[in-house]
């Protein structure tokens, strides 16, 4: 709270919109456009012109959808605009890889066919999830949009308000805070973290190829960390490259030819030559997480309440699950006249999405703690596993079915049905 | 801002509202006194609602789908029901015969800015000055009366044509008395004991038969479960063992 006094004045007060929504990146548009769609007022601020965020070149940068969250999309309108520049991810082969030693002889295959859902999720490319995020939100009347960055924030007992830098003010019931990793709706809401560095640091760019991928996502778990080669339309793919952090920075510092050089060798010459197809990204790889996913008239969506380990694309696909529950509950409460930012409707969010975010991050974590060793008795173990997991068909869909986010208490949205 | 966003003020003495306002945040503390209300109030109002929308066919959806309904909530308490009936667009009038209640609840509504109008009354004398509602919400208030037959038939008299009545309460079964009594009131401290007079409780088939002979037809009833695993209340079609809620229309 920046202003005590203001608790006593958010009080019996009319409110600009229903909801204020902090950060115009995924999470942010994708919750005003589920919440416009049941008749809520929202108003989305974001920090960047929209100009700047309209940049299409291709960055090398792509997400991998999980099959609930393309089905979140298709539900608030956006999927039907990228459907044409998404990859289906056909089969998913994991390895454990040794640099120099080649793969492993026991690895993991994931085939499509073995769930009725159809494919597992789909490769995206971040300029065409963004360009379909804004010509959605364009041509969503409801939402009011606003470029500004937030200063002050207060919250009192029936409602929020925050302040931009241009001195305008901005009221409504709820504050919804999807402000990224360093959130600064949480920290200035007094909302502390937990988390930790892992020491490593993802590489991550795209890659042409020679020979097609067939739809095929390949993970190989190696010593410094694991690496994915995902694939994008035509003859592409991206790469998720994690190292150890000190080699990663030696490798991003190397010239193009080079650093395809560092690479090649690390998955062999299955898809033939290759070059790289845009800008190379490197992000420090660690885990935040919200002590609290709501306060006084808040609420965290996304990496703001949870940034984890990026290790397998799961970052976008928990935010977009916080959306579909977070949407829901909402929604639900204003159908029963509920006040949808009062405490007893938010801890109902926090509830649904607390347990399932520790549990994953601490999962995925416990998984790449696994992974990246190189000590021959985890290593076998790990191959035995394997092995076991590959033929056992009930496992092997267990696997394949938490990959596509099918598991656990999904929101309605990512079943594929309305509010 | 400071100025566009000032409360209206009443014109009470500050100290007693500050007293009111003390109370109120208790009313509405999820996590206090009131716990077990705000537990079961999303199932309650998920029933209400229902009920109002299909009776008058209104879409939930909808910016204020009760617009135009007249709804009468008796034994209001600190406004646990007026407070969504208002917001869904009805105009309701909270009635309570604790007159502890009534500054509590009026005291919240404007903090919420709700329009809702709070009676120190009873049902009888509403009927008595021949109000008319087209909704008349009872919730867990005819185990607490005296004689529920001529409290019903008020409700009764309070309905207009056509309108509707929702009446939930406490079954009397050796399950309900283990729970609403030594459960709620002795072990887990929910509610104050001697809130409820086990015998005062009424059978749902008991209930039926008051419903009729106050002149109103029965049209649903259902229960409300609480599960000790998720920790959460849900609707059920089969199991009125402890708390239920009916639904019943007051002929043309």
């Amino acid at each position: 709270m920046d202003n005590p006094e203001a608790a006593v004045i958010l009080r019996g007060m009319k409110t600009d919109s229903d909801i204020l929504i902090v950060g115009g990146g995924l999470n942010g548009p994708a919750l005003a456009l589920a919440l416009t769609r049941t008749g809520q007022r929202v108003t989305l601020i974001d920090t960047l012109p929209e100009a700047l965020r309209k940049d299409a070149g291709f960055d090398g940068r792509a997400y991998a959808l999980a099959l609930a969250s393309q089905r979140l999309l298709k539900a608030i309108g956006v999927w039907d605009r990228i459907a044409g520049e998404a990859q289906p991810m056909l089969d998913i082969k994991v390895t454990d890889g040794h640099a120099g030693a080649g793969p492993s002889p026991f690895f993991l295959h994931f085939d499509h066919d073995e769930i009725e859902e159809g494919p597992m999720g789909y490769m995206v490319e971040d300029r065409h999830l963004r360009r379909a995020f804004l010509e959605a939100l364009d041509e969503e009347a409801g939402i009011i949009q606003v470029d500004g960055t937030v200063v002050e924030q207060n919250t009192g007992h029936s409602g929020a308000e925050v302040v931009l830098a241009d001195g305008r003010t901005l009221t409504a019931k709820l504050l919804i805070g999807c402000d990224g990793r360093s959130s600064g709706t949480a920290r200035r809401a007094g909302i502390t973290r937990t988390g930790w560095d892992y020491g490593q640091t993802g590489l991550v760019c795209a890659i042409e190829h020679e020979k097609p991928h067939h739809g095929v996502a390949h993970q190989f778990f190696m010593p410094p960390g694991p690496l994915a080669i995902l694939p994008l339309t035509g003859n592409r793919s991206s790469i998720v490259w994690s190292e150890r952090t000190a080699t990663a920075e030696a490798i991003n510092a190397l010239s193009d030819e080079d650093y395809l050089a560092a690479l090649r060798p690390r998955f062999g010459d299955f898809l033939g030559e290759i070059r790289l197809a845009g800008k190379r990204w490197a992000y420090p790889l660690g885990l935040t997480v919200a002590n609290s996913f709501i306060a006084e008239r808040l609420a965290l969506v996304g990496d703001a309440a949870h940034g984890m380990h990026p290790i397998a694309g799961q970052g976008l696909n928990a935010g977009l699950r916080d959306v579909g529950a977070l949407a829901e509950v909402l929604v639900l409460a204003a159908r029963r006249g509920e006040d949808m930012g009062a405490a007893p409707v938010l801890e109902r969010y926090q509830q649904w999405r607390r347990f399932d975010t520790a549990t994953l991050a601490l999962a995925t974590d416990a998984f790449n703690k696994l992974f990246s060793n190189d000590n021959p008795l985890l290593r076998l173990g790990r191959d035995l596993g394997m092995g076991l997991v590959g033929s056992v068909p009930a496992l092997r869909r267990g696997f394949l079915r938490e990959a596509a986010g099918l598991t656990g208490d999904l929101p309605r949205l990512l079943k594929g049905q309305p509010i | 801002m400071v100025n566009r966003m000032q409360a209206s003020q009443s014109t009470v003495d500050p100290a007693e509202i500050a007293k009111f306002e003390a109370m109120a945040a208790e009313w509405w503390d999820p996590t206090g006194k009131f716990k077990p209300l705000h537990m079961l109030n999303p199932c309650r109002l998920d029933y209400i609602t229902g009920q109002i929308a299909g009776e008058f066919d209104r879409d939930l959806s909808a910016q204020v789908p009760f617009a135009g309904l007249r709804v009468l909530d008796i034994g209001c308490g600190g406004g646990l029901l007026c407070e969504p009936m208002a917001r869904l667009g009805a105009e309701i009038v909270g009635a309570d015969a604790a007159e502890g209640n009534l500054p509590v609840a009026r005291i919240h509504a404007e903090q919420s800015g709700l329009e809702i109008d709070y009676r120190h009354t009873t049902a009888e004398a509403l009927a008595a000055a021949g109000e008319q509602f087209d909704v008349v919400l009872n919730m867990e208030v005819v185990e607490h009366v005296a004689d529920p037959l001529s409290y019903l038939t008020a409700c009764r008299q309070l309905m207009k044509p056509g309108g509707l009545h929702i009446c939930s309460t406490i079954n009397r079964n050796p399950k309900s008395f283990a729970v609403a009594i030594l459960g709620a009131e002795v072990v887990m401290r929910w509610l104050p004991r001697g809130t409820h007079e086990w015998s005062k409780f009424i059978t749902p088939d008991e209930l039926i038969d008051l419903l009729k002979n106050s002149g109103v037809e029965p049209v649903d009833r259902k229960g409300f479960v609480f599960n000790p695993m998720s920790w959460r209340w849900s609707i059920s079609d089969r199991d009125l063992s402890v708390n239920y809620v009916t639904a019943s229309v007051k002929p043309d």
